[in-house]
């Protein structure tokens, strides 16, 4: 018996070792004077994978197409990325990597805010920074009315959208009486109900009904039966597609005629293929429109490569991508501090929009959301609205 | 010292503060629980709201954390500790769940969308010397008597009951001192990720303490130990294998479970005294087998 235990002991350690020396040989072989490294991080296992996936892939293949144009400065890019699982623990792990070990000089991502926001120290420990993607809670770049140093994102906030989506239902749509159903068990879903409800209150709106469900839950029908009885003019369903999809189909077979209205979790190819019919003639703001000419470049060389249609995530981390480039190119060297004063200043015309990263927020300024309907089982996109 | 590396060392320290207290609980009253991730999250929420909202200082605040989740433990204990077999089991499960789902809604504490800007005061030294005395005290706990009653309702309730033992009394201390062991393990967690997410103590945390006291061997305190520095490290060494990294991780569980069902210390502890035995036993074989000498003692 101890014999085996030994076995299996040195068994394990000769497997941990040799595996992690491989992950140390491909990062030092690579690494030398001439490559400036970029970490990236986000959601590759979980719920969010899909998401996660594509933003990985879409970094790869800027950096490739960069790379192949000469690279920054002289040098080449090279990206190392790591899973976060959306697990906020696993994320400071991957910062502590990123900036310990692989000594990378920015990061981009992580998708999700709860990851975004325990990074924050790691990053001003070591002084390196960090471009989220569509991590859309205000904390994750202001904190108690101080801007974190670190922390900038390319993405509008959670307030934000839902005052977007609250003024565009009570301006636009002419809603009077708004239902709200959303998931209790998550971040994204209560941030944006907070905000949706206090500005369509504020406008003179009534939320007639807030039914809440937990994540995984495929049932919405006791939830939808009671927001029925209420007859509001929209119900705002501010989740992800999936339960989107299915929410939104069994509404309908309740017989509920009120406008859908959401946000940004909303727009996925998946969506029309499970409730093309349920989600006709929806409305939902978006970081961008999706048939704009600026986009289509991208769009085909991403299908091109991948085969696959790119998520919304993709776009927002091309434009990170875009905002570190520029910063890099301004600050003139591959220096963590420099490019961070360089990203407080940065204006560029990315293809979700302007960014004008503003440096009591770092958030980009007055970047105006997109707001799509559904026809057809398209988006199609309506008009840049901005809550004011 | 590398932040990476120090970061990975506090991690596992904290885990194996909860492991310890589920070890006592699982591996030395026999005591199934799927709800200590419950425990740790309602310790983190309270030593943060102590330190975030009151000021208290790190140390009391942590204690404070382990005291709360305890007197939960205590609730929780009197209603089901009563029940036999898996029920106590399930009823732990649904605790955790239940937990988690409250801090999701509770937005004093930030709800589902967590909790940030707690002071980040836990460190290497603390988290050890938290260690080192949840260790020392675990240790001697287990061979006083009341270690001794909890080692035999673990062996045979019945019996011990027989022989005078107040089981449902020792059953109490026994997840009371587990419950405070994970408060304290979710205070040093707050204060080392400076956030707290409800999301951070589903039951795939609870699972995951539960894995690691069974793969570390259970009833044995050297293989909780031993279990936590692994299998907290373990997925850190495989991030070079990227999205496989997790069914090498289930693997490597497997793996062990099958050749070693009785986890990688099963029972058998690493002290002073019993390395110097392994020695001895060691060296005999190695000159030729001195015959007799070991014979007596086993």
């Amino acid at each position: 018996m101890k014999r085996r235990l030994a076995y299996l002991l040195s068994f394990l350690l000769v497997l941990t070792l040799t595996l992690s020396a491989c992950g140390q040989k491909t990062t030092t072989t690579a690494g030398g004077a001439d490559v400036i490294k970029i970490g990236w991080m986000g959601s590759l296992s979980g719920d969010q994978a899909v998401w996660g996936q594509c933003e990985f892939d879409t970094v790869k293949m800027l950096i490739e197409e960069t790379n192949a144009k000469g690279g920054l400065l002289g040098k080449t890019l090279q990206v190392v990325g790591y899973d976060t699982k959306g697990d906020p623990q696993e994320a400071v792990n991957v910062a502590k990597r990123l900036t310990g070990e692989d000594k990378v000089v920015a990061i981009l991502g992580p998708n999700a805010s709860g990851s975004a926001i325990p990074i924050a120290s790691v990053l001003e420990a070591a002084k390196v920074p960090d471009i989220a993607t569509v991590a859309t809670n205000p904390k994750v770049t202001v904190m108690d009315g101080k801007v974190k140093p670190y922390n900038f994102r390319v993405c509008f906030i959670d307030p934000y959208q839902g005052a977007v989506v609250a003024g565009y239902a009570i301006d636009i749509l002419k809603a009077k009486n708004a239902a709200i159903l959303y998931d209790v068990g998550d971040d994204y879903s209560q941030g944006l109900t907070q905000f949706f409800e206090e500005y369509f209150v504020k406008k003179g709106g009534k939320i007639v009904a807030k039914e809440g469900f937990k994540t995984g839950d495929v049932d919405f029908r006791p939830q939808l039966s009671k927001i029925k009885a209420t007859n509001p003019d929209v119900i705002f369903m501010p989740y992800f597609f999936k339960e989107v999809a299915l929410s939104a189909n069994q509404a309908r077979e309740l017989d509920i005629k009120a406008t859908l209205l959401g946000g940004d979790g909303w727009p996925s190819e998946q969506l029309i293929s499970m409730a093309k019919a349920a989600v006709e003639g929806a409305y939902f703001a978006n970081h961008l429109d999706f048939d704009d000419p600026e986009v289509q470049d991208f769009k085909a060389r991403y299908k091109a490569k991948y085969n696959k249609d790119v998520e919304l995530n993709g776009y927002l981390v091309h434009d990170a991508f875009l905002l570190l480039v520029d910063s890099i190119n301004r600050a003139g060297a591959a220096d963590s501090q420099k490019i961070r004063d360089a990203l407080e200043t940065a204006s560029i015309t990315g293809i979700t929009g302007k960014i004008n990263i503003g440096k009591d927020t770092h958030n980009p300024e007055g970047k105006d959301a997109a707001i799509i309907k559904i026809i057809d089982g398209k988006y199609v996109f309506q008009q840049k609205y901005a809550a004011e | 010292m590398n932040t990476y590396i120090e970061g990975i060392l506090i991690l596992a320290g904290i885990n194996l503060m909860a492991v310890l207290g589920l070890s006592l609980l699982t591996g030395f009253t026999g005591l199934f629980s799927f709800g200590h991730a419950g425990f740790m999250a309602i310790g983190g929420y309270t030593s943060a709201m102590l330190s975030v909202k009151f000021n208290c200082p790190f140390i009391p605040a942590v204690l404070a954390g382990g005291l709360v989740a305890s007197f939960f433990s205590m609730i929780i204990g009197k209603l089901t500790l009563n029940l036999k077999g898996d029920y106590f089991c399930i009823a732990t499960l649904g605790f955790g769940e239940a937990i988690r789902l409250i801090l999701d809604n509770v937005q004093y504490f930030g709800g589902a969308r967590g909790w940030p800007g707690i002071p980040n005061s836990t460190n290497i030294w603390n988290v050890l010397a938290f260690n080192i005395i949840a260790v020392l005290f675990l240790a001697n706990l287990i061979r006083s008597r009341h270690g001794r009653n909890l080692i035999a309702i673990r062996e045979e309730e019945l019996a011990s009951q027989v022989i005078g033992i107040n089981v449902f009394k020792h059953k109490m201390i026994s997840l009371m001192i587990s419950a405070a062991y994970a408060g304290i393990a979710g205070g040093l967690m707050a204060h080392y990720m400076t956030f707290l997410q409800p999301k951070m103590f589903s039951l795939v945390k609870s699972t995951e303490l539960t894995i690691i006291v069974i793969f570390g061997g259970l009833g044995s305190i050297s293989g909780s130990v031993l279990g936590a520095l692994i299998l907290t490290a373990l997925p850190e060494f495989l991030r070079s294998v990227s999205q496989w990294r997790l069914v090498f991780y289930g693997l490597a569980v497997i793996f062990i479970m099958i050749s070693r069902p009785e986890g990688l210390m099963g029972g058998y502890e690493l002290t002073p005294s019993s390395l110097k035995k392994l020695l001895i036993r060691f060296k005999n074989r190695s000159q030729g087998k001195v015959k007799g000498l070991e014979g007596g003692n086993k």
